[in-house]
């Protein structure tokens, strides 16, 4: 390509065109009382902030267009600072704009690269140093420092250590056992399986003998959605149905995805949905992932009831709940 | 003594224990190119400052820790309520402390602007080739402040510990846990034990507060000493050359307009946050893992994330009693591995694809650099259809729509539109390479009609402007790499594979329209 021979000429910079203040000497001046009534306005904001931080109370509101009511001393101490930056700034260009040179200038680039003879230099330098220190010679120096700064590395690992306990099989267990009563939560009340009409939705944790200090670990595993339905309505293997009680069906209330709760129940599709990632579950065939991205179904709980009617667990969970983890057997 | 005798005699005082005059008369006068566009890393810089300024505020009173407290502040709704000394000081600061809530609200809209700022500052670089030698080191420090401003604003919408930010904190810890061999060791160690325990927040708190913003100051110190050193590229023109740079000195001009702009942003940040409420945690409640608030989303610099984690398919492999999560892996690590290590790689590899290895810094229309300009597109095509996804619920309720049919949609979406969006892209600036053309030929089009004296009508063009032609018609059209299989002294060249790919994406890189040549143009005028 010939490009380069028969390009189109550089013009060179265009001519500076003065602005009116620089020519017109009541147009500076009135770029000054432009630039100076801005930054007056600058001050009014402070002095806005000020009075409404000592002077607003906070429980008086204002009818704002558009933002509906505002809570004046919020707003006021808001708007008091808003309004003291942007005037300093818009003043400072203002200024900039009008009354600062505006001639463009042009300087120089100059190529990066060292010059040969300092790129020559800098090596037979470097050459020296390294020869002097004996670095290239002695390699017992060298394999030997590099052993023990690797070696040193092992110690801020080994220090953050006790950053926590290792796992063991913590995430396999949760506090359900068998017998344990469901209650309610809030409440921490025993229910039977007559406070549940069909079509509602409980969440229940396992009874515990502190229910005032549960952990919220425990809660991160325990917590358990009770769902019921027309016994006719569930479509399960009969060891699954034999899992429920009465129509009353148990779920982990842990997203087997990644972990949040899964709360959204919707009466007439029968299906519940996790709000994180939109994984949607089957109650009546036993949770079964219909959508999204979770892979696996909500462990369920084996329940029934004891002496007294009260709901209990048949069993503790079959499989962890919660999120999938490298040691979990899935089989 | 007279005001410029005392400012001498403090000179004089500097100067004799640092020689700084020598280096201050030359760095006074420096030369700063003026475009809106570089306005953007500008308004990055100075959230980043109303960051650490709003940030250091709220240090005062926020309390990092996940010790059980009864609640017993002003915000009656909450009365008697257990919940974490974080929670609960982060409503003193909302409704106790004066100023606290728009010290809270400065510091959340800042951390979005400041994304934002970011990721146009990126595209700005990217799609005008500022990235191009000498400047790949400043490209990849801007990558990594990107990845970090992602994951300090996480922690910092994190700390509160309210119903919200405590489901995003068991997002991450279930993306640890997932991962192979180490999950569940890494997560115990992160969170000192089980999830969530007490040790999460006040961890994350030291990260926010001194580790990642440390960090944030050493990149951001030795990208502007970058900026600094190898001067600021510029827009082609007129009197612009890879040779010089034009524009206005650091002493008054730009000085003035910059630090004038320092407040302006921050005048808007405060603006923002007087008016517009930002994360309203009194409304969430405190966090219990048993609960969630519905049309639970991430900021939007997380919504991507969270849109690819929706669309992933359901899949785990469950073998020899070990699980692997790709449903969390693919969406959560590994494609955003691939996105990024991809963008901090592709100055070396569009200069592998071109050959060039000069200096560049006149910055290219974006038109004129069809493939790269397809590319970015592409990419940001990818990042709005996930983002799109990582908003679906809110979307399906908002306008009445199906959630599982905008999943299916964006599911298709990610994979149909990118290409799609590099095609188009692609045509459409070789269309405008055409206008270029046509308007340095044919000069523009005036809507004044004239009738010929044998009736024909015409309609007169007039000639646009030396200035014009000369930028329509500067930027370079190198031809494609010549790798002939078999090298000019006979011998089959090394990696066939590797150089047939290097040449297909140089001739499909080197694709444009001829731009108007001096010879033309007087040949044209001959007429």
């Amino acid at each position: 390509m010939s490009n380069e021979i028969e390009a189109i000429k550089d013009p060179g910079l265009p001519a500076h065109v003065h602005r009116k203040a620089d020519t017109d000497p009541k147009a500076a001046k009135r770029a000054e009382r432009q630039v100076a009534s801005m930054f007056l306005m600058s001050a009014f904001g402070t002095v806005l902030l000020i009075f409404s931080f000592f002077f607003i109370p906070d429980d008086v509101f204002v009818f704002v267009p558009i933002l509906g009511n505002q809570n004046a001393h919020q707003l006021g101490l808001g708007l008091g600072m808003a309004i003291s930056l942007f005037f300093i700034g818009m003043g400072a260009i203002h200024w900039a704009k009008t009354l600062m040179p505006d001639v463009e200038v042009v300087a120089q680039r100059h190529e990066f690269r060292s010059t040969d003879s300092d790129r020559k230099d800098f090596v037979s330098a470097v050459k020296e140093g390294a020869a002097a220190s004996g670095l290239g010679r002695r390699s017992l120096i060298k394999r030997s420092l590099g052993a023990a700064l690797g070696l040193s590395a092992l110690s801020p690992l080994i220090l953050l250590r006790d950053l926590g306990p290792l796992p063991g099989k913590e995430l396999e267990k949760t506090t359900w056992k068998t017998g344990t009563h469901l209650v309610t939560d809030p409440g921490n009340r025993r229910i039977k399986a007559s406070d549940l009409e069909v079509g509602a939705v409980a969440q229940v944790l396992p009874e515990i003998e502190d229910p005032e200090h549960r952990k919220l670990s425990d809660i991160a595993k325990d917590a358990v959605l009770l769902i019921r339905l027309r016994p006719e309505e569930f479509n399960l293997e009969a060891d699954r149905l034999a899992m429920t009680h009465d129509g009353i069906i148990a779920f982990s209330k842990i997203c087997s995805h990644m972990g949040c709760a899964v709360a959204l129940y919707e009466q007439q599709t029968k299906h519940l949905l996790c709000p994180c990632h939109q994984s949607t579950f089957d109650v009546t065939r036993a949770a079964k992932v219909i959508f999204g991205p979770s892979a696996r179904p909500l462990p369920q709980l084996d329940i029934t009831i004891d002496d007294e009617g009260y709901l209990v667990a048949r069993q503790p969970f079959s499989e962890p709940v919660g999120p999938s983890f490298w040691e979990r057997n899935s089989q | 003594m007279t005001t410029e005798a005392r400012l001498g005699s403090v000179a004089n005082y500097v100067d004799e224990r640092t020689g700084a005059a020598a280096w201050m008369k030359k760095n006074l006068q420096k030369v700063f190119p003026d475009h809106w566009s570089f306005l953007l890393g500008e308004v990055a810089l100075y959230s980043f400052v109303i960051l650490l300024l709003s940030g250091t505020f709220l240090t005062f009173w926020f309390d990092p820790s996940q010790r059980e407290v009864i609640y017993d502040g002003s915000y009656e709704p909450l009365e008697g309520l257990k919940m974490s000394a974080a929670y609960a000081s982060t409503l003193h600061i909302s409704f106790e402390v004066r100023g606290g809530l728009l010290m809270r609200q400065i510091n959340h809209w800042a951390a979005l602007i400041f994304m934002s700022a970011i990721v146009a500052h990126m595209m700005r670089v990217f799609f005008t080739g500022a990235f191009r030698k000498p400047r790949e080191g400043n490209w990849i420090i801007g990558i990594g402040l990107l990845t970090l401003g992602i994951v300090e604003g996480f922690l910092g919408y994190s700390l509160p510990d309210d119903l919200l930010s405590g489901t995003g904190i068991r997002i991450a810890e279930a993306i640890i846990q997932a991962l192979p061999v180490v999950g569940s060791y890494l997560a115990y160690f992160a969170f000192g034990g089980a999830f969530p325990g007490e040790a999460f927040i006040p961890r994350i708190y030291t990260v926010h507060v001194l580790l990642l913003p440390g960090a944030f100051l050493v990149l951001i110190t030795v990208h502007l000493m970058l900026v600094w050193y190898q001067k600021h590229t510029q827009f082609p023109g007129p009197g612009r050359t890879e040779k010089n740079v034009v524009g206005y000195p650091l002493m008054p001009t730009y000085m003035a307009k910059a630090g004038g702009f320092f407040f302006i942003v921050f005048g808007v940040t405060a603006f923002l946050a007087a008016v517009a409420s930002i994360n309203p945690i009194w409304l969430f409640g405190p966090y219990t893992p048993g609960q969630i608030t519905a049309g639970s989303q991430p900021d939007w610099y997380m919504g991507w994330l969270d849109g690819l984690v929706r669309m992933a398919p359901p899949i785990e492999t469950h073998a020899f009693g070990h699980t692997i999560s790709w449903n969390i892996l693919i969406p959560g690590l590994i494609i955003p591995g691939i996105l990024f290590t991809g963008m901090a790689l592709y100055p070396f590899i569009e200069s592998w694809i071109t050959g060039d290895k000069r200096e560049h810094h006149l910055l290219d229309r974006p038109r004129n650099a069809p493939n790269r300009t397809a590319l970015g597109a592409m990419s940001l095509t990818f990042v709005m259809v996930t983002l799109l996804n990582g908003g679906n619920d809110i979307i399906a309720t908002h306008f009445d729509l199906s959630i599982n049919q905008i999943m299916w949609g964006t599911r298709f979406g990610v994979l149909i539109l990118p290409p799609l969006a590099f095609v188009i892209t692609k045509r459409l600036c070789l269309s405008l390479q055409r206008a270029d053309r046509e308007l340095v030929l044919h000069g523009r089009e005036t809507g004044t009609l004239l009738r010929l004296p044998h009736g024909e009508f015409v309609e007169v063009h007039e000639p646009i402007s030396p200035e014009k032609a000369y930028l329509l018609t500067s930027h370079e059209q190198a031809p494609p790499l010549e790798l002939p299989a078999i090298d000019a002294h006979g011998v089959k060249r090394a990696g066939a594979l590797r150089n047939k790919l290097r040449s297909r994406m140089s001739i499909a890189n080197a694709e444009a329209i001829p731009k108007v040549s001096a010879t033309e143009l007087k040949e044209i005028e001959h007429h």
